[in-house]
C-alpha cells in the first residue's frame, strides 16, 4: 500500500507532462503546474478536512468533522492497514483528480482563479462524492460499484470539467486558428507514467496486497492494450496512419474505462471493456473539435465518457466469480446495470451543478479569464514570469537596487544563484 | 521590384498569414528573430535570479513583390499585425536590384509573378 500510494502520487507529475504536451509551448509551464500545483494547497487541504468529509462517520450524504486535522487518524487498523495509511492514498486520489480539471480550461484560466477553485472544488465537490460511494454514502447503499473511482475520479472530474470550459468561454484562438501540441513525446511520456501510476491507482484500491489486487493489477495491464489495439484498428481503418496523440489518448482512456470495473470483472471482460470503451470517446473526440465547446484537452471526451461508459459496463460484466462480492448483468444481475446508470448520472448532476456555483461565486471576487492581450503572450510569462524554453538572449539581470519591485515581488535578494535556472 | 521585410509579432503571425493570403501574395520567408521595439520589457524570476527580457520573440517576414503589389502588400500586414500595443513591429520596404526564379531561370517581374495553377 506504501508503494500504491507512491505510484498514485507520482500520477499527477504524469498528468502535468500528458497535459503540457498538448499545448502551445507560451503555455507549457502554466498547464504543467495546474497539474502540479495540486500537490500542495490539495493535499493540506485533503488532511485538515476533506478526509474527514469524506471519510469520518457522518450521514448518507456527507462525513462529519471527527477527523478534521487527522484528530484520531492513526496507526490502529483500517481493514488490513493502517488508519493513517488509507488517508494518505486516498489523498492521492484527491489531489489527482481537480488536476483532471484543468484540462479543460488550459492557455486562458487566471492561475489564482484556479487555484481557488481547486481548494473550494475538492472541499464541496470530491469530498461529498467520495464519502456517497466510499465512505458509506447512499450510493454505496445503492450497491453502485465504483472500484477505483469511474464516477468519483473520473465522471466527477468530467462534468466539472464540462461546466468550467462553458463558463470560462473558450480561448480566443479555438476556431479561427490551428492550436497544436507543442512536445508530442511529452505526451507520450505523461501517458507511460500514467499507467505505471495506475497500477497503483487500481491495484492498491484492493487496500491490501491479495487476489483482489492481482485480478485488478492484471485488469490495468489488459484493458489500456485492448483500447490501444481497438483505437489503432480504428486509426488504420478510417484513414490508414496510427497518430501518437492518439495511441496516448487510447491508453489514458482504457485506464480510465477499467478504473470502476478493475477487482470486480474478469481479465477477459476487461479486454472486452477496453475495446468497447475505445469507441465512444475515439468518436466523441473527433465530433467536440467541430463544437463551440473548447474542452482544450478533451477531459470530458477521455475522462467523462470513459468513465461513464466503463462505470455501466462494470454493472454488465461484475462476476462474483472472480471477485468474490458483486454480478452484473452477464452474471445474473441485471438490476446493477440500472444502479450503475444512476450512480454515474447523480455524480454527473452533482458536480456540474456545484462546479457552476463555485465558478460563479469566484467570478464575483476575482476574474476567472486573464486578459487578451496575456492570452496572446502566453500564460507562462503574463502569470508565471517565467518561460519553459528560453535561451537566455537579452536577459539583463535586475540588481537589488533597481528594482524593489521584482525584489519585494520574489521575497528573495536578486542575486546569481548559481545553477538557479 | 521591391523587398517588402516585416517584423511582428509571433501571436499576430496568423492573422498577417491570412491577410497576405487574402492578397494573393504568395511568395514568402519567415524566420523566428528577437528583437527590442521599445517595448516594456517584462520580468521574470528564477529561482532568487531576477532579469528584465530585454530581447522579445519576433517574426522576420521577407516578400519580394512587384511594384503594383506594394502597397496591397503593406495593407495586409498592417491589419493583421496590428495590436495598438508598443512593440507591434516595423514594415521596411527596398529596392531589388534583381531577382531570378532558380527553377527556371526567370528574372525579375516574371520571377515574382506566381506562376498560375496549370489548367487541369
Amino acid at each position: 500500500m506504501l508503494l500504491s500510494t507512491a505510484l498514485v502520487l507520482l500520477m499527477t507529475p504524469a498528468l502535468a507532462f500528458f497535459y503540457g504536451g498538448l499545448v502551445r509551448s507560451k503555455n507549457a509551464l502554466n498547464t504543467m503546474m495546474m497539474s502540479f500545483v495540486a500537490l500542495g494547497p490539495v493535499a493540506v487541504v485533503w488532511a485538515l478536512i476533506g478526509y474527514s468529509l469524506a471519510f469520518a462517520p457522518g450521514n448518507a450524504v456527507i462525513g462529519s468533522f471527527a477527523f478534521a486535522g487527522l484528530r484520531g487518524v492513526g496507526m490502529e487498523a483500517q481493514g488490513a492497514i493502517p488508519h493513517l495509511l488509507f488517508m494518505a492514498f486516498q489523498g492521492t486520489f484527491a489531489i489527482i483528480t481537480p488536476a483532471l480539471i484543468s484540462g479543460a480550461v488550459v492557455e486562458r484560466m487566471r492561475f489564482n482563479a484556479y487555484l481557488a477553485f481547486i481548494v473550494l472544488w475538492v472541499v464541496a465537490v470530491y469530498a461529498p462524492v467520495a464519502h456517497w460511494v466510499w465512505g458509506g454514502g447512499f450510493l454505496a447503499s445503492m450497491g453502485a460499484l465504483d472500484f477505483a473511482g469511474g464516477a468519483v475520479v473520473h465522471v466527477n472530474a468530467a462534468s466539472a470539467a464540462l461546466v468550467a470550459a462553458t463558463v470560462i468561454g473558450p480561448r480566443k484562438d479555438y476556431g479561427r486558428h490551428a492550436i497544436l501540441p507543442h512536445n508530442v513525446p511529452f505526451t507520450m511520456l505523461g501517458a507511460g507514467l500514467l499507467w505505471f501510476g495506475w497500477f497503483g491507482f487500481n491495484a492498491g484500491s484492493a487496500l491490501s496486497a491479495g487476489t483482489t489486487a492481482t485480478l485488478a493489477f492484471t485488469n490495468t495491464l489488459l484493458a489500456p492494450a485492448a483500447t490501444l489495439a481497438t483505437w489503432t484498428l480504428i486509426d488504420m481503418l478510417r484513414g490508414g496512419t496510427v497518430t501518437a496523440v492518439g495511441a496516448a489518448t487510447a491508453i489514458v482512456v482504457g485506464l480510465v474505462v477499467i478504473t470502476p470495473a478493475a477487482g470486480y470483472v474478469g481479465p477477459m471482460s476487461a479486454i472486452i471493456m477496453g475495446a468497447l470503451g475505445a469507441i465512444p470517446s475515439y468518436f466523441m473526440l473527433i465530433y467536440r473539435a467541430k463544437t463551440k465547446l473548447d474542452d482544450s484537452l478533451d477531459v470530458v471526451a477521455a475522462h467523462g465518457l470513459g468513465g461513464a461508459t466503463g462505470a455501466i459496463l462494470t454493472g454488465v460484466f461484475a462476476d462474483a466469480a472472480w471477485s468474490g462480492s458483486a454480478n452484473g448483468l452477464i452474471a445474473g444481475h441485471p438490476a446493477q446495470v440500472l444502479t450503475q446508470v444512476a450512480s454515474v448520472l447523480i455524480v454527473l448532476a452533482y458536480s456540474g451543478g456545484a462546479t457552476f456555483v463555485i465558478l460563479k461565486l469566484l467570478a464575483l471576487v476575482m476574474p476567472l479569464r486573464i486578459t487578451v492581450r496575456d492570452e496572446k503572450l502566453g500564460l507562462d510569462v503574463a502569470d508565471h514570469g517565467e518561460e519553459a524554453y528560453t535561451h537566455g538572449d537579452g536577459a539583463i539581470l535586475v540588481k537589488p537596487k533597481e528594482n524593489p519591485a521584482a525584489q519585494s515581488a520574489t521575497g528573495a535578494v536578486a542575486v546569481q544563484s548559481g545553477g538557479g535556472a | 521590384m521591391k523587398l517588402i521585410v516585416a517584423i511582428v509579432r509571433p501571436e499576430q503571425l496568423s492573422d498577417v498569414l491570412e491577410a497576405l493570403f487574402h492578397a494573393e501574395v504568395r511568395g514568402l520567408t519567415i524566420s523566428r528573430v528577437q528583437g527590442h521595439g521599445g517595448e516594456m520589457e517584462h520580468v521574470e524570476n528564477y529561482r532568487g535570479t531576477s532579469v528584465k527580457m530585454a530581447l522579445a520573440e519576433k517574426v522576420r517576414l521577407e516578400i519580394g513583390v512587384s511594384n503594383h503589389f506594394v502597397q496591397p502588400t503593406i495593407d495586409a500586414i498592417l491589419s493583421g499585425a496590428r495590436t495598438g500595443e508598443v512593440g507591434d513591429g516595423k514594415i521596411m520596404v527596398m529596392p531589388i536590384e534583381r531577382i531570378v526564379r532558380i527553377r527556371t531561370g526567370e528574372e525579375d517581374q516574371d520571377a515574382v509573378t506566381p506562376i498560375q495553377p496549370a489548367e487541369p
